[in-house]
């Protein structure tokens, strides 16, 4: 099989989508985040944790989409510690990100130790299945690369769209792009840059663990300690790389996801036999590190990310 | 709700906020242990006991907080210029690659030579690593959080790499794991006959040295003002970048330390799991000790301590160690805000 | 105004009361406005004006006192409900946003947040109307970012009149204009008070505030110091009501122009973001002379700042210094080449705020003079700061605390101490009064003078004119990046000079020839 034939097929395409869903769920909600003017490093933790809650709610005994509605919540909770932190107190955007991931994974993980203590492998629970789309899944290669995935897949791709109408067509939308911008200017016009900034990363968390969920309750089936994988990291680069922008980001992420998928089934193929597979699995970090330096000198970055903001500062 | 800088902070005002972290850290603690059905009073105490109950529990912290030091130092040095380097882990690693490399005897060296060359190449090792991300932030702007926590997970496959491929011990019986080090690679015990090695002692030197640098040096005068105000320091003449870079080599190096001293001090050879994540821990660490380096030195013993009686609290009672990471991360944010009260005041208005 | 006492009251402060700590910012201030009346604020900085306005704007909540807008009592530390009940400010500062377009900053926070959509159509429809209406000329779809400093000053004004504001406020206005900018919004505002509002006009400028307003209220340490009708006083009287006692200005004589310290020929540099760079100038700094660089802000004189600190290289052109061509050039070269840099900014490049004095008074010299082979000698460091304090009247607890608790005065001697003290031969002070009171603007002129005297070259770069007229013996305007020729002091009007900052008076085939 060679490399034609693998990016002419559909089930490469509708890898590469699914590989796609929980970036472009977490990609949304740092790019909300960061419009808003707060660069949100415990995405990686709160993605642990929304994979965890929405199986473990599953498990529980509640429907999927209530696994999803918990995941959702619990980014939420987090997000809004963050915000605090963040937001008021202006306290270091690094340092509370990465407290607030590792917070939340030990966390994750205490409460899988408490909730199930002597398990030596975790138990599954029924993950959403593919839903074909009537008409549109019987397309030519299209049909079952785009049209016949998992209801949480077309999610991601409606919050994308939602989120960009938001942000550009509403008042709420021009209030957080001008909080990231110069919250001078959004309290000058009478409005709480606090309020909106704090709602922003709390939304945005909640779709972060969401983007966690997909992998527990669509991806797979079950939940793993090292299951995210650093893909919180490589959806802030996600988010560069999109230059700020929900389609662009959307965009970024599947390209990206593509190569995953790619590097995926290369290791099958003759090359794998010969480069061994870490090299594979470095790709997807490898590229992330490459966007990064490819967009850093044309980013469109909000001019009031990471500067804290703090009424009638003299 | 508004900020008010204070002036003159009474002692009250630098004491009080930091001690109600750490009560605050304590009340979340017990509460989780409480969920987990255990007795919060039992649980503290058998953390206790299993940090300082016996001669051997006392070093085996010491033990353990060996790597927090080094791996605290590099944050703390990096942090206070202002360089985000989340790579410790990756450095370390580094420094235990190179120490297993020649310390295993690739390059036949001379015994008396065989240590300092281990640590050395070690800090190299880590520096370097290092030196990539504060490149591309210095050169191209790219911000070094992102790029020094992606390493992390290229590094730690690439050891993964070497001990299936290059570094594997032939005798290993099939097990990722490097070949043992030479007897004159290793680290000699602080004290004959107990499991504590020089690497404690070499990382109380390097703190000292640390704090040396950083109040008596040019250096430390630079790194300090490029980590305040960059803006202020490029306009000043201060070499914003060769400062940096300078940085990162300090960080990089006492990182790689860390692995130097893990593989040569206490376990003999590299596999995959030499760090349960004492890179990510070092931050805590540092930020515990705000960023002063002899403070170091006290918080990763007392990190040390909860990470080693959680363990021990944990055969005994049944509430997961994971609590020790919690603790520890609840700490960290408690404690920035701490710090902030500790210098402003907040107004409602 | 006797007229205006029979109109309707539309503001009145009673006993306003503000402290920050230990300091009290505003203290019993009371005053009316009157429905289409300008009350022009008098006061120096530090008065008290900025704080006043911030709680009668909701910004800030008064200890004392209360704030009625159309004879209601506004609830304190609200700004919806001061913007709601008609009042509209424009900062000192701008408050936009440089990525948005023109008419999303002016509707920001117009619409409740919960309404569904933006209406683009409407708003821009409304704009041009309003633009029209009082002469306020700007693209609507234009980025904020793109627009010169006058065309953004509408923009405020815009979005204070889009939301039918009855009460605008003014924070000093006119010290990013050109005097016929200055003039263009003296005439938006007196048609503004034809439709019945009324002004408040921040300023310290006194031609100003007897041109457009009506009543000034004088603030003197926070107190109302006096409250005068318009026509019924003068500009001595209300100089003398700002500063208290009569405090005489240094008088400065002009400078004999001695050897040639630097030159530019055709010098370009890189544009800055909106800013410009420098276009082919020609530049000679004389020892024994103040040269005094005017213009409206964002013209090329961050360029020129930048590139006399050592901060930026030209891409073409020569750089002289005492008649050598300059090699390599940092700021540190710039600093060993005897160039004292007094920077615009003190708190963000001038100093640093958690550093302690002795720590700022080394920042250029710690390298040369405070350090032996990487070791830093803190005795002597600590000894010279003493020695600073005390020769430049820094007035402060010690060496050891941290400079961001020194007032702006103090902290800009101690920043003038650490660079006269190298005897420089060129002094590049950019806005180096800034924000201060009277007592040390006039010890920073003083200082500037005295150098002079004793031979170096002072560029002095600033946007108050009547700085600019004051101080210097040769004036260049800068425009654009281009350099108007030197005009010796005192022959040329403020108006004549305001022509060369509009840009008019410059051929762009030559390059100014001094």
């Amino acid at each position: 099989m060679d490399l034609f034939d693998i990016l002419l097929s559909a089930s490469f395409w509708a890898a590469a989508i699914r590989i796609a869903s929980p970036l472009i769920f977490a990609t949304i909600g740092e790019l909300i985040c960061e419009r808003a003017g707060v660069l949100n490093l415990g995405i990686e933790g709160i993605m642990v944790a929304g994979a965890f809650a929405g199986w473990i709610a599953v498990w529980a005994g509640l429907p999927l989409w209530g696994g999803v509605a918990v995941a959702m919540l619990t980014g939420m909770m987090l997000g809004l510690v963050h915000s605090i932190f963040s937001v008021p107190f202006g306290l270091s955007q690094h340092v509370v990100g990465i407290g607030l991931t590792l917070l939340a994974t030990s966390l994750t993980f205490y409460t899988y130790r408490v909730v199930l203590p002597e398990v030596s492998s975790p138990p599954k629970i029924t993950a959403f299945q593919p839903y074909e789309i009537p008409l549109l899944s019987d397309l030519p290669l299209v049909g079952p690369a785009l049209f016949s995935q998992t209801p949480l897949t077309y999610a991601a791709f409606v919050l994308a769209a939602l989120t960009a109408l938001v942000l550009y067509r509403t008042p709420l939308g021009l209030a957080v792009r001008a909080a990231g911008e110069n919250p001078s200017a959004v309290a000058a016009q009478g409005l709480s840059v606090t309020a909106i900034r704090m709602g922003a990363v709390t939304v945005g968390s909640g779709f972060m663990a969401v983007g966690g969920a997909f992998l527990t309750l669509s991806a797979f089936d079950s939940f793993f300690f090292d299951m995210v994988n650093g893909r919180g990291w490589i959806c802030i680069a996600l988010v560069v790389f999109g230059a700020w922008k929900p389609g662009k980001a959307v965009l970024g992420a599947i390209l990206f996801a593509a190569f995953d998928a790619l590097q995926i089934r290369l290791q099958q193929t003759g090359i794998g036999a010969v480069i061994p597979y870490q090299v594979f699995l470095m790709m997807p970090y490898f590229l992330s590190i490459l966007a990064l330096v490819v967009m850093s000198r044309r980013a469109e970055i909000p001019n009031a990310l990471m500067v804290p903001f703090n009424k009638g500062e003299r | 709700m508004r900020l008010e800088p204070i002036a003159a902070p009474s002692p009250a005002r630098r004491i009080v906020p930091p001690l109600l972290a750490l009560l605050a850290t304590f009340t979340v603690a017990t509460l989780l242990a409480l969920i987990a059905g255990g007795n919060p009073f039992s649980v503290f105490g058998l953390i206790v006991k299993g940090a300082f109950g016996s001669k051997f529990a006392l070093l085996e912290t010491l033990n353990s907080a060996t790597p927090l030091i080094f791996t605290g130092l590099a944050i703390a040095v990096a942090f206070r210029a202002k360089l985000w380097n989340i790579g410790a882990e990756a450095q370390l690693y580094a420094g235990a690659v190179l120490t297993v490399v020649l310390g295993t005897g690739a390059l036949g060296l001379p015994a008396y030579l065989m240590l300092p060359l281990c640590a050395i190449a070690a800090m190299f090792a880590g520096a370097t690593l290092l030196l990539g991300p504060a490149l591309l932030k210095t050169r191209l702007g790219v911000d070094e959080v992102v790029t020094t926590l992606l390493f992390n997970f290229i590094f730690l496959l690439f050891v993964s790499y070497l001990l299936e491929g290059p570094l594997k011990d032939p005798m290993g019986m099939g097990w990722p794991k490097s070949a043992r080090l030479l007897p004159e690679a290793r680290l000699p015990r602080l004290v004959e006959g107990l499991r504590i090695h020089w690497g404690f002692g070499l990382a109380l030197v390097a703190a000292l040295l640390v704090w040396v640098i950083n109040t008596r040096t040019t250096l430390g005068y630079e790194m300090r003002a490029v980590g305040q105000n960059a803006e202020a320091a490029r306009f000043a003449g201060i070499p914003v970048t060769r400062v940096i870079l300078k940085t990162a080599l300090l960080s990089g190096g006492l990182a790689g330390l860390a692995g130097f001293s893990e593989v040569s001090g206490l376990k003999g050879a590299l596999t995959s799991d030499l760090s349960p994540g004492f890179g990510y821990t070092g931050i805590v660490v540092a930020m515990l000790a705000l960023l002063h380096p002899l403070g170091v030195v006290l918080a990763a013993l007392f990190v040390a301590a909860i990470f080693v009686g959680a363990d021990s609290m944990s055969r005994a009672a049944g509430v997961p160690s994971y609590i020790a990471d919690i603790m520890l991360a609840s700490a960290l944010l408690f404690m920035v805000l701490a710090i902030l009260l500790t210098k402003f005041r907040v107004r409602r208005d | 105004m006797n007229n205006t006492t029979k109109a309707q009251v539309v503001l009145r402060l009673q006993g306003i009361t503000k402290r920050f700590g230990p300091v009290t910012a505003n203290e019993g201030v009371s005053f009316d406005l009157h429905r289409g009346e300008v009350i022009a604020l008098l006061g120096e900085n530090g008065a008290g004006k900025t704080t006043l306005m911030n709680i009668l704007f909701g910004q800030y909540t008064a200890d004392e006192g209360t704030v009625e807008l159309f004879g209601q009592t506004l609830p304190p530390g609200a700004p919806r409900a001061a913007l709601d009940a008609g009042v509209g400010m424009v900062h000192q500062h701008f408050t936009l946003a440089d990525n948005l377009t023109v008419w999303e900053n002016i509707v920001l926070g117009v619409d409740p947040l919960t309404a569904p959509r933006l209406k683009p159509a409407q708003a821009k429809a409304r704009i041009r109307a309003l633009s029209d209406q009082f002469h306020l000329k700007v693209d609507a779809n234009a980025k904020v970012g793109r627009l010169t400093v006058g065309e953004r000053q509408r923009v405020e004004i815009l979005k204070a009149l889009y939301r039918d504001a009855k009460i605008l406020i003014l924070d000093e206005p006119t010290a990013v204009l050109t005097p016929q900018e200055a003039e263009a919004l003296f005439a938006t505002l007196r048609e503004a008070i034809a439709t019945g509002l009324s002004v408040i006009f921040i300023s310290h400028k006194l031609h100003e505030v007897m041109a457009i307003s009506h009543r000034v209220v004088v603030l003197r340490h926070g107190k109302l110091a006096a409250e005068r009708a318009t026509n019924q006083t003068n500009r001595e009287d209300l100089a003398a009501l700002m500063v208290g006692s009569e405090v005489s200005a240094p008088s400065i004589e002009t400078g004999a122009p001695g050897a040639s310290l630097l030159s530019l020929r055709r010098v370009t540099t890189p544009d800055q973001g909106a800013a410009p760079g420098l276009k082919s100038l020609n530049l000679e700094l004389a020892a024994g002379q103040i040269i005094g660089l005017a213009g409206v802000s964002g013209n090329g004189q961050a360029a020129l700042s930048d590139l006399l600190s050592g901060l930026i290289t030209p891409t073409s052109g020569e750089m002289e210094m005492n008649g050598t061509a300059v090699q390599r050039w940092t700021p540190r070269t710039a600093i060993a080449k005897g160039i004292a840099r007094i920077p615009e900014d003190r708190h963000k490049t001038g100093t640093i705020a958690d550093f302690d004095l002795t720590e700022n008074a080394i920042l250029e010299t710690y390298a040369s003079r405070f350090s032996r082979r990487g070791w830093m000698n803190w005795a002597q460091a600590r000894a010279f700061t003493k020695d600073l304090i005390k020769t430049y009247d820094v007035r402060c607890p010690g060496p050891d605390i941290r400079i961001r608790l020194l007032s702006g005065g103090n902290m800009q001697k101690l920043i003038l101490g650490r660079v006269l003290e190298e005897a420089p031969q060129i002094i590049l002070a950019n806005q180096p009064v800034r924000g201060l009171d009277i007592g040390a603007v006039n010890y920073v002129h003083g200082a500037l003078a005295k150098a002079r005297d004793r031979g170096a070259a002072v560029l002095l770069i600033s946007e108050d004119l009547d700085e600019i007229m004051q101080l210097s013996d040769v004036i260049h305007v800068i425009s654009e990046g281009r350099l108007s020729p030197g005009f010796g002091r005192g022959t040329m009007r403020a108006e004549d000079l305001g022509a060369w900052m509009a840009g008019h008076g410059f051929d762009a085939e030559s390059p100014n020839a001094t």
